[in-house]
């Protein structure tokens, strides 16, 4: 008997029309409100607006509290809301990338190029079964996603986004980040332990070993761009780099390239990603600290782990990488295009929106970085992972904290220093680059394969 | 076992008894491992075997001689000519069977396609136990090219049931040839490929030097075989040293152990064999299939083997250079269609002895790294 195949619901072309809108709209939107509530929060702001819109004294208006913290709730909750989307598209990226890396197809089923696939995942995961195990430290279980959460998510509170799109732009930001990243390791351990899992146990000590280590060689590579900057403030920190490539941090000072290497790998570490995977090391501890976990506590720890490459990306960006500078446009062109009123002209957003754009490629350019380190390295071993910590990150980092002291010494006497440094360390960054590209290019010739990008 | 070992652990120091199996990612089947850690270093691991135990023997000695040839794809499903060579050649050996010229060089034809596909099914496992996924499915790639052929040639993709008692099932397909050649050049390209992208990484050979070093006469002592024991700088091959079937004919080396970068017998050294016997696979299978040109077509297997086959009482024994390993059969026949005893000796399970001795003092991670080395596949283990 022949059976009619049955008719897709939506023509391809359909389907794609809804991804891309889709694909654009949410982010975008996101993006938008971020733009709008990040900058309509500040105090100045919100009483502008009140005297505008409701066209009463913000002063003595009884509801001008209340619209000012409601505010800030709106923009909290979009920022989850962002942390959250942009780590499922983060989930849906990697499996693209990865499995062309690995000569797979890849998601392919939900929407044009699977791109909702990330979404089936989330809401098969909350109709999941919450399983406790019986012999489990029931309240520590239910407790550690929170943690997890908690960490992740007040990073956003710190993270820049552009000019003035900031929630908070606090005057010790990145301590800020450094102590609340910390509070995840606290969640995996307490995870670890709790799950009355030997598995998990494993995972959970090899993460506390781990995340606390690799805090140290981080923190004193973060000093670097503290020390040429003069500040601990996350937009501080940006403002204090040039906008091209010569100017960022990351070359104007030949230890700062070395400590963006070291803050790099630490990061991998404290993020949890292959090459030092190894809390949840799938070929050694099943799952590591996760062996227990379903459902939507799964979902949890699954959203922080991506989620955070968009952190790890930021700080990276904001740190070495120039953040959100726009080439050309320096500070006195965002005060001339505020104008002089309390609510900023229409040509001012426009420059925090290209300012976000470039905050955002440049998080992605991170992004894509980690997510090919993790499909191509192997994991290392926990003794070695302690070895690189302790004998070689911890002692580079120093000495980059050392030479940075006397380079800030040297370049307050003659400041052409910087610009040389800028110039000759982005030209090696350059030559190497097409190295590299020529390298990939022999290697593929080699293989007798070609580059073929038609199928994506 | 286990009894044993809780008997022995003080339960006031800090060693865990840990059960690694027999549903674990990395063993490579259901086999467990009883290890007795403290914190990350293993003080033993030893190996619970006997998960997947199927009676393959018995049933050896309840069909025809005939009707055992399918069940013996099942004792490597990985790698199953091997065993179904190894079957055919005992039975041959018993009765004195001429087997064809062309027959011999279609089983070295799929028996080296077949032990390429299987290491790379090994070396492809072993970078992801390490932790690199990407490798695996480039491996698992080339072997599905492999399996392609072989289906060509036997219509089937995993039990192939290809080789008969006498000779083979079936001829060349036409235009498989060429086919294969193809695929050889396109192989020693891949392997090339294969080797920058994990072999010679720094982390990989960090993970895998100086770790599980099996001495060459603890390896001879424990009766390891194949790439196990030549990792170890033990030079023996059983297509060199006891040739068997047209082997003699072909030019090809033996790849052995040097310590590249570390101590000879290291895991680096078990695994480096193994991707260096894959080209010298490819080498031999190019040239059966120049040689084979000149037997006969269609004269695949010896005339007048009996459907009922009835060997006369004696024994005999068979040894083949299996992927994993020497696979030898030994077979009693009493006068009847029936075997009497069909006994197999496997290279995984030799290979799990000396997991014990090896295992004190390595790391949980090393551990995984060592079985993943030893390339062991559990129903070749159990039977």
């Amino acid at each position: 008997m022949a059976t009619t195949p049955k008719r897709p619901p939506l023509s391809p072309r359909a389907v794609v029309l809804i991804t891309l809108i889709v694909g654009v709209a949410l982010p975008g939107a996101l993006f938008a409100l971020i733009l709008v509530l990040s900058a309509a929060t500040k105090p100045l702001v919100v009483e502008a607006l009140i005297r505008k819109f409701a066209e009463v004294d913000p002063a003595t208006w009884p509801y001008t509290t209340l619209v000012s913290w409601g505010s800030v709730v709106v923009l909290a909750l979009i920022l989850l809301t962002f942390g959250a989307v942009i780590s499922g598209m983060t989930v849906w990226w990697e499996m693209r990338v990865s499995a062309r890396m690995q000569s797979r197809i890849g998601y392919n089923r939900a929407g044009a190029a699977g791109f909702f696939q990330w979404i089936a995942d989330a809401v098969k995961l909350l109709f999941k079964e919450d399983l406790i195990p019986a012999e489990a430290d029931r309240m520590l279980f239910r407790v550690a996603p929170y943690f997890v959460m908690t960490g992740f998510a007040l990073t956003f509170v710190a993270l820049p986004f552009g000019e003035s799109l900031i929630a908070a732009d606090l005057n010790v930001g990145i301590f800020y980040l450094v102590s609340v990243t910390a509070l995840v390791v606290v969640g995996i351990l307490l995870a670890g332990w709790s799950s009355n899992s030997k598995w998990a146990l494993f995972g959970g000590m090899r993460s506390a070993a781990q995340v606390v280590s690799y805090e140290i060689p981080a923190g004193l590579a973060t000093m670097v761009p503290i020390l040429m900057a003069g500040t601990l403030s996350m937009q501080g920190i940006v403002r204090a780099q040039g906008a091209w490539p010569w100017q960022w941090f990351v070359f104007t000072n030949p230890a700062a390239t070395v400590a963006f290497a070291v803050f790099f790998i630490a990061q991998l570490a404290e993020g949890n990603r292959t090459p030092f995977d190894l809390p949840e090391a799938e070929s050694e501890l099943v799952a590591g600290y996760l062996s227990e976990y379903s459902g939507f506590r799964f979902a949890i720890y699954f959203l922080v782990e991506f989620g955070n490459l968009w952190v790890m990306g930021a700080i990276a960006a904001t740190l070495f990488l120039g953040g959100w500078q726009i080439p050309g446009v320096g500070p006195e062109v965002y005060a001339a295009a505020k104008g002089a009123g309390a609510l900023p002209a229409p040509g001012w957003w426009g420059l925090q929106a290209l300012s976000m754009v470039v905050m955002v490629v440049k998080t992605l350019v991170v992004l894509n970085l980690i997510v090919w380190v993790r499909w191509t390295l192997p994991r290392i071993r926990i003794d070695q992972m302690m070895t690189l910590c302790w004998k070689y990150l911890v002692p580079v980092a120093f000495v980059t904290f050392v030479f940075t002291l006397l380079w800030q010494v040297l370049v307050a006497r003659q400041p052409a220093l910087s610009t040389i440094s800028g110039w000759v360390m982005f030209a090696g960054f350059v030559v190497v680059t097409l190295l590299f590209a020529r390298q990939t290019r022999a290697n593929i010739a080699a293989a007798g394969d070609h580059v073929d990008m038609t199928n994506w | 076992m286990e009894k044993l070992i809780l008997r022995r652990v003080d339960r006031n120091n800090e060693e865990m008894i840990l059960n690694f199996g027999p549903q674990h990612p990395s063993t490579h089947g259901v086999i467990n491992f009883i290890v007795e850690t403290d914190g990350e270093v293993l003080r033993k691991a030893v190996p619970d075997v006997g998960y997947l135990h199927r009676s393959i023997e018995k049933i050896g000695e309840s069909t025809g001689y005939h009707g055992f040839m399918p069940y013996t794809d099942r004792i490597d499903y990985v790698a199953a000519m091997f065993p179904n060579e190894g079957y055919a050649m005992v039975v041959e050996r018993l009765c004195g069977i001429q087997v064809p010229k062309r027959a011999l060089y279609l089983r070295a034809i799929s028996t080296e396609l077949c032990r390429i596909a299987s290491h790379l099914v090994s070396i492809g496992t072993m970078t992801m136990d390490i932790g690199a996924f990407t490798p695996m499915i480039h491996g698992i790639r080339e072997r599905e090219t492999i399996n392609d052929l072989i289906e060509a040639l036997c219509g089937a993709r995993l039990t192939y049931n290809y080789h008969r008692i006498g000779g083979v099932a079936f001829d060349l397909p036409e235009g498989w040839r060429d086919k294969t050649l193809a695929f050889l050049d396109h192989f020693d390209k891949f392997l090339v490929e294969f080797d920058r992208l994990i072999s010679f990484n720094e982390i990989y050979i960090k993970r895998l030097a100086n770790v599980a070093v099996i001495p060459g006469p603890m390896a001879v002592d424990y009766g390891l075989s194949g790439p196990n024991l030549r990792g170890s700088g033990v030079d023996f091959d059983l297509r060199k040293a006891m040739p068997y079937g047209v082997y003699p004919e072909f030019e090809f080396d033996v790849p052995v152990g040097k310590g590249m970068f570390g101590q000879v017998g290291d895991c680096f050294d078990r695994y480096i064999c193994r991707t260096r016997e894959m080209g010298e696979s490819s080498k031999i299978v190019r040239q059966a299939l120049d040689l084979i040109q000149q037997a006969p077509e269609g004269d695949i297997v010896a005339p007048k083997v009996a459907r009922n086959l009835k060997v006369e009482a004696g024994e005999a024994l068979s040894r083949v250079e299996s992927a994993r390993g020497e696979m030898a059969f030994y077979l009693v026949a009493d006068g009847t269609n029936r075997a009497w005893r069909v006994r197999t000796r496997t290279g995984s399970f030799t290979a799990m002895g000396i997991i014990e001795a090896i295992s004190p003092g390595l790391m949980v991670a090393d551990l995984v790294a060592l079985i993943a080395s030893l390339d062991v596949v559990a129903p070749e283990i159990d039977r």
